[in-house]
């Protein structure tokens, strides 16, 4: 037993030390989308999409002439192993560049080893910002994206009054509470006027919550719910909203969190009118946007399945990679980091994607309603894209800091008043 | 002569009346009603803000026409056909009949909902109900006037309100006026002390917060006599608010606890009678409510019946499950509790996988229906969601109808005895191979039950049991092994705890002490509330 | 039962009870050779370049959960006690170290001060209380040993004292960990939340991402494993061993023969505690994170299931169980994804059906079996 156990331990070392014959007329791209666990649900359909745009790419001739190979990886919603899937990409794989991850944890988890082994990250879902890398391009929205054009609307389109940030208890909901709450006091909004409310992951009881909203609401000022609930917890959420007879004409709720992946596992008829803030909506009608969706269709065989916002930054993020490379003629990291900052591709609702020396993207700002078929009707758009702000100006910590990738800054968090880099760059 | 004279002045009226346009009644084929052109562009636009200007200049047509256009708008039913530009409204049985002409289309082919913003709708809704005030209809003029109480609704002026009030007839419509009156009042601290006392009544009689924050703004008025008053009356108003309050959360901890009753009942079926802890038992719950996606599929258009019918499908479905897993794996572990708990737990991970692959990882969208949906409203602040209600008293007659198993039948006879002493049960003839997978199967089809009961508050998906788990073991523990009164007063007396405790704590820490005083709780009193007892019991 | 065969029944594979044996018998002898092969040659091999240092901080994380499973398996082979919240003790270890890693990383973080990046955004000005001991590496050391083993005490003292065992117990150690999470959870507790602490930089001087350090950690990791089980093979051979071997056949008559087994019970529960506490100590510089998703009751069911793997009567079952459990782990989740699960749970019921003795039982069952059916031919 034991001689066995010792040969299978050599066959395992074997197993790992040997690195993986990478041909010469491929290029690797690595996917590290979690495709079981809890983010499963969110995370399964990314893998899916950069997948069908590599083959997509593929179709077209490749990029510098050869051919893109995906490998596709779970780190199963545990943020040690995303660490761990990361390294073995960019040491046993050889990728040249990983989309992948979806919550904060798993990109901090992973962004030690992309800075150490100076790999290439695009990052795809909105996030709270205070961040910036220089192996991640982040194709996501940052607050100022979302969160501020958001509560504009609120306040001006709709007059409301009184707010309650309604959140799940980690860093997204808090960083988003933290922007909005200074940026309501800042529009005169007095302390009394605005309740904020945390909840821990999957809180299914929500009586209480929404008999407090019902009661805040109640006092003849006009009062919307923003909401930063993460994914499981929004389904009681709004049918209890429903139950106890809040329509969104009496308390809209402004989700940032829900996309017409969320909707397509919620019965919409209690939620039509409630609003969502996102930077592409599958119903807005152009030309890009209806190619996407049919060979998305095509793709998956079900012409049943939805694309959402998460999905067309990994578009844009896959677009831009390919033309720096293009750009650059060459795979190696540092080349296309340099090439990719200020290069343009298009977005999926008829405007342009530009990157900006803070590795964020500009990103147009809709404001949508829910429909009873799980899709957004547009109610207010951005003129324009907005620039992506990776360090809120509303907050005390970092309304200090840019951040800038390109010569002579260099930096992710270079502090304007102190004029130099608080943080070193490790060696490359 | 008299006769003839009668008969040609009721033809003559009807014909004139045949003749005069219908003002207020709903036309059969379109509106009379003109369009220009950029009128028409507007309505038609897929941008919800193209038709801000047009809203805004009908804001104070007349044209009962425009206004009922403006209402369809609001409520979805007016559609664009996206070749040729024009307009049709939707009607009750689907079909649609063209906006200025006679036609009629059976379906919604080729036609885009023409939407609209909330703060469109809430415009549109200000214009009607300022024409509903005026309504012949009662049921518009309530609507109107309950409306008007509603946060960010634009009062009428306190002489239209008075002049309002003096004309209605109606009760209903009359005891809102008066309070929108009173409102409107509070708003003007100029007036004279007489009427703004008058006031001050009216609003404490309506307690509700809108009334409550009224009365507080005129208790820091310089007039005393009236300060106090309002001080007063707040006071009262505050009083039967926080009555109000404790009503609520005594409710709210009453579902939440029945919801936990209904999850632990068959875990304690089985951890009591056969003392196996079943770590699939969420698994099963998530299979009950997955039924329920099912056949809501299998029936669409009718959730309700889908619903009902639902709950002995999901019995039989979980309970027939169960009974597989009591087969293969536990009953060749008997004896062995904690070898028996990995093994379900084995079989939960395969469970959860089964459906992610089948189904979807997503979670899947079951429908409320009809009669799950809306309030009842017990007094002004006080007000009770019907389907909460629902699962209370289903979980009331499930655990009932479980009490009437167990207590009054051969089969609950049977497992009372094998649970207390099983080799005598045996000896007397006791057939416990059969009787083990039957309980079994009992506690999985109650879960099954209880699935199709969570499905209506929470997610449907593969991670439903992991989220109820621990709180059902929780319940089962606390209660007491093997006594469904336990399970029972164990699981009231945490939803309520529960919710008591949130308001102070937040939802956050009243979890987090929850299992921590249950933790000590156990430590103090390791058999739970209702403990067996016996030597039978020790062993 | 088989009926009786007028041969002499065969001895059904008893748990061993090795009474008076070396503490160097012949399966520890191998087990102690093993490992230190397999530490000496992937050191060596690392620091020529023959073996990559992504195999070499998997095979440490690897031996990190094989020193948890071997402190589950103490409490559980050794006394019965299955406790299914074991991974809290792992955690907190994981913590204590995580904020003296944390606190090293100092001006280098994001906002470039003294204090952690996740207090700077959370408005604090000030280190709480509960940070105050973790600037050095040694207390911090100390308190990831003892942060764990005081809560085992705390929690035993009254457990066992009540005597709660069996399914009640396991069903409320399942339940610290949970609440755990949950409080870990909180933004406000001053642990980083759901971020957890991550990013670190430097331990003791060393950069934590050189190749050097992460050899370092594989080796001292090895070592603490050869050096616990050597410790618990050493325990098994004294009396308090067969103290904790009556004590899990038969409580009641050792209490009744005077012996205060709440004693032995507590005392065991908390050498294990801080065994998992010093294992997780160990696994946070090399995996680089810790959050509270490692109270998750899913993780330490899962140490569970490699000690079951592994065989619970012996010590090693437990490192074998769980090498080979996170090694099959590694291979799903890079070839069939969606499979894992059934993977897991269909272990999970083939242990506990098939397998009572794990893996390291295998060999006896065989034996037996073989021995049976030779019997029964005769």
């Amino acid at each position: 037993m034991l001689k066995n156990t010792l040969s299978a331990f050599a066959a395992a070392a074997l197993l790992f030390s040997a690195s993986s014959y990478a041909t010469d007329d491929t290029i690797k791209v690595g996917v590290m989308h979690s495709l079981s666990g809890t983010m499963a649900i969110s995370e399964s359909t990314l893998s899916q999409t950069v997948q069908m745009l590599i083959d997509e790419q593929n179709k077209k001739g490749g990029v510098l002439g050869k051919k893109l190979e995906a490998v596709v990886v779970d780190p199963a919603s545990d943020w040690p192993v995303f660490a761990e899937k990361s390294r073995e990409l960019l040491t046993q794989d050889g990728v040249a560049v990983v989309f992948g991850c979806w919550t904060s944890v798993s990109r901090k988890a992973v962004l030690p080893v992309f800075e150490e082994l100076n790999g290439l990250l695009f990052y795809p879902v909105q996030y709270e910002g205070e961040e910036s890398s220089r192996n991640i391009i982040y194709t996501g929205a940052a607050p100022n994206q979302q969160a501020i054009p958001a509560v504009d609307y609120l306040l001006n389109d709709l007059g409301i009054e009184r707010f309650v940030l309604a959140g799940t208890d980690y860093v997204f909901p808090r960083t988003a509470n933290k922007i909005i709450e200074a940026y309501l006091k800042a529009h005169g909004i007095a302390d009394e006027d605005i309740m904020i409310n945390y909840t821990p992951f999957s809180h299914s009881d929500w009586q209480s919550i929404i008999a407090d909203i019902k009661d805040f609401g109640s006092t003849g000022k006009k009062t919307a719910v923003i909401s930063t609930l993460n994914g499981d917890s929004n389904v009681p959420f709004y049918r209890e909203l429903a139950n106890q007879g809040i329509s969104a004409d009496f308390i809209p709720v402004m989700a940032f969190s829900v996309g017409e992946e969320e909707l397509s596992g919620i019965d919409t008829t209690p939620l039509v009118g409630h609003l969502a803030a996102w930077n592409y909506f599958e119903s807005i009608e152009t030309p890009e946007n209806q190619e996407f969706i049919d060979k998305w269709h095509a793709y998956t065989g079900d012409d049943s399945r939805v694309t959402n916002d998460p999905m067309e930054a990994s578009y844009i993020g896959f677009n831009l990679w390919v033309k720096a490379v293009e750009k650059a003629g060459s795979t190696d990291v540092d080349k296309v980091l340099d090439a990719i900052v200020g290069l343009e591709v298009p977005n999926l609702t008829g405007g342009m994607a530009k990157v900006l020396p803070n590795h964020h993207i500009t990103k147009p700002v809709y404001i949508g309603e829910i429909q009873a078929d799980g899709q957004f009707q547009t109610v207010w758009e951005s003129d324009g894209e907005v620039a992506g702000d990776a360090w809120s100006d509303f907050l005390e910590g970092s309304k200090d800091l840019e951040a800038d990738w390109t010569a002579p800054i260099n930096c992710g968090n270079y502090s304007k008043s102190q004029h130099k880099c608080l943080k070193q760059v490790s060696a490359q | 002569m008299h006769l003839l004279k009668q008969i040609f002045l009721c033809c003559a009226l009807s014909l004139i009346l045949s003749l005069l346009p219908s003002v207020y009644a709903v036309p059969a084929t379109g509106l009379p009603l003109t369009l220009s052109a950029e009128e028409s562009v507007a309505l038609c636009s897929s941008r919800v803000r193209d038709r801000d200007l047009l809203i805004n200049n009908w804001s104070t047509t007349t044209n009962a026409a425009q206004v009922q256009l403006l209402q369809a708008i609001a409520d979805g039913e007016l559609y664009c056909k996206r070749s040729d530009q024009s307009l049709w409204l939707k009607n009750a049985d689907g079909s649609f009949n063209a906006l200025t002409s006679n036609a009629t289309l059976t379906n919604g082919k080729g036609l885009r909902c023409v939407g609209s913003s909330n703060k469109q709708r809430q415009l549109i809704a200000t214009i009607v109900a300022a024409r509903a005030l005026y309504s012949e209809e009662v049921s518009a003029r309530r609507a109107a006037a309950a409306a008007l109480l509603q946060a960010g609704a634009t009062m009428p002026s306190t002489d239209t309100l008075q002049a309002l009030m003096q004309h209605e007839d109606d009760g209903q419509v009359y005891q809102d006026l008066r309070t929108a009156w009173a409102l409107t009042l509070a708003q003007n601290p100029s007036l004279g002390r007489q009427e703004l006392l008058q006031a001050v009544e009216i609003l404490k009689d309506k307690g509700t917060p809108q009334c409550l924050h009224a009365l507080e703004q005129l208790g820091q008025s310089s007039d005393e006599i009236l300060s106090d008053a309002a001080q007063q009356a707040a006071g009262w108003v505050q009083f039967y608010l926080r009555c109000a309050t404790f009503g609520e959360n005594l409710f709210f901890g009453l579902s939440l606890g029945s919801v936990l009753v209904l999850a632990a009942i068959g875990l304690a079926i089985t951890f009591g009678v056969m003392g196996v802890i079943n770590m699939a038992h969420g698994e099963l719950i998530m299979v009950g409510a997955y039924c329920v996606w099912c056949l809501q599929q299998l029936l669409p258009g009718q959730p309700g019946l889908a619903l009902i019918l639902a709950i002995p499908t999901a019995f039989v479905v979980s309970g027939t499950l169960g009974m597989l897993i009591e087969r293969t794996v536990i009953r060749s572990l008997y004896g062995r509790p904690l070898e028996t708990l990995l093994a379900t737990f084995g079989v939960s991970l395969i469970l959860q996988q089964a459906v992610r692959t089948i189904f979807s990882p997503l979670n899947r969208a079951v429908q409320t229906p009809a009669f799950m949906q809306g309030q009842l409203q017990i007094s002004e602040n006080l007000s009770v969601t019907l389907s909460r209600v629902i699962i209370i008293l289903f979980c009331a007659l499930t655990f009932t109808l479980i009490l009437i198993i167990m207590n009054k039948t051969r089969l609950g006879l049977e497992v009372r005895a094998l649970a207390q002493n099983r080799p005598i049960a045996r000896a007397l003839g006791v057939r416990a191979g059969r009787i083990d997978a039957l309980t079994f199967g009992l506690g999985s089809g109650v879960a099954g039950m209880a699935g199709v009961a969570l499905s209506q508050i929470t997610n449907v998906g593969p991670n439903l049991g992991q989220n109820y788990i621990v709180d059902t073991f929780m319940v089962v523990v606390f209660g007491g092994v093997g006594n469904l009164w336990g399970t029972l007063t164990g699981g009231l007396i945490m939803g309520l705890i529960s919710k008591f405790l949130e308001p102070v704590t937040g939802a956050m820490l009243s979890k987090i002490v929850i299992l921590i005083a249950l933790i000590l709780f156990i430590q103090k009193r390791p058999r739970g509330l209702f403990p067996q007892r016996g030597r039978a019991a020790e062993a | 039962m088989h009926s009786a065969k007028h041969v002499t029944a065969p001895v059904k594979p008893e748990l061993t009870l090795e009474v008076s044996s070396p503490i160097f018998n012949r399966s520890t002898c191998y087990v102690v050779e093993l490992l230190a092969l397999l530490t000496i040659g992937s050191t060596i091999g690392a620091l020529c370049g023959l073996i990559s240092i992504y195999a070499v901080t998997l095979m440490g994380k690897y031996l990190c959960y094989a020193l948890a499973a071997l402190s589950l398996d103490l409490i559980w082979g050794r006394l019965g006690i299955l406790s299914l919240g074991h991974c809290a003790y792992f955690a907190l270890g994981g913590y204590m170290l995580g904020m003296y890693l944390t606190l090293q990383i100092g001006t280098q973080g994001v906002y470039g001060s003294n204090l952690p990046d996740f207090m700077i955004f959370l408005n604090w000005d000030h280190l709480p209380w509960y940070w105050q001991g973790s600037h050095y590496l040694l207390p911090s050391l100390v308190l990831s040993l003892l942060v764990p083993a005081a809560l085992a005490f705390i929690f035993g003292f009254t457990t066992f004292r009540s005597r709660v065992g069996g399914v009640y117990l396991s069903i409320i150690t399942q339940a610290l960990t949970y609440a755990l999470m949950l409080m870990f959870f909180l933004n406000e507790l001053g642990f980083g939340g759901n971020n957890g602490l991550t990013d670190f930089k430097t331990l003791a001087g060393m950069d934590i991402t050189a190749d050097g350090t992460r050899i370092f950690l594989f080796a001292l990791t090895a070592i603490c494993l050869l050096l616990a089980f050597l410790l618990l093979r050493a325990l098994n051979c004294t009396r308090l061993g067969r103290l904790l071997t009556a004590v899990r056949d038969s409580e009641s008559r050792v209490r009744f023969i005077g012996y205060r087994t709440e004693h032995v019970k507590l005392a065991i529960f908390t050498l294990a505690a801080a065994l998992a506490g010093l294992a997780g100590a160990l696994y946070v510089p090399q995996v680089g994170i810790i959050n509270p998703g490692e109270f998750s009751p899913l993780n330490s069911i899962e140490l569970v299931i490699c000690v079951a793997l592994g065989g619970r009567d012996r010590l090693y079952g437990a490192i074998i169980g769980s090498l080979v459990l996170n090694l099959v782990k590694t291979i799903f989740t890079a070839w069939w994804p969606e499979g894992w699960l059934y993977v897991l749970g269909a272990l999970f019921v083939i242990i506990t059906l098939f397998l009572p003795h794990g893996l390291a039982g295998l060999p006896q069952q065989l034996k037996w079996h073989r021995s049976n059916t030779i019997k029964e031919a005769a």
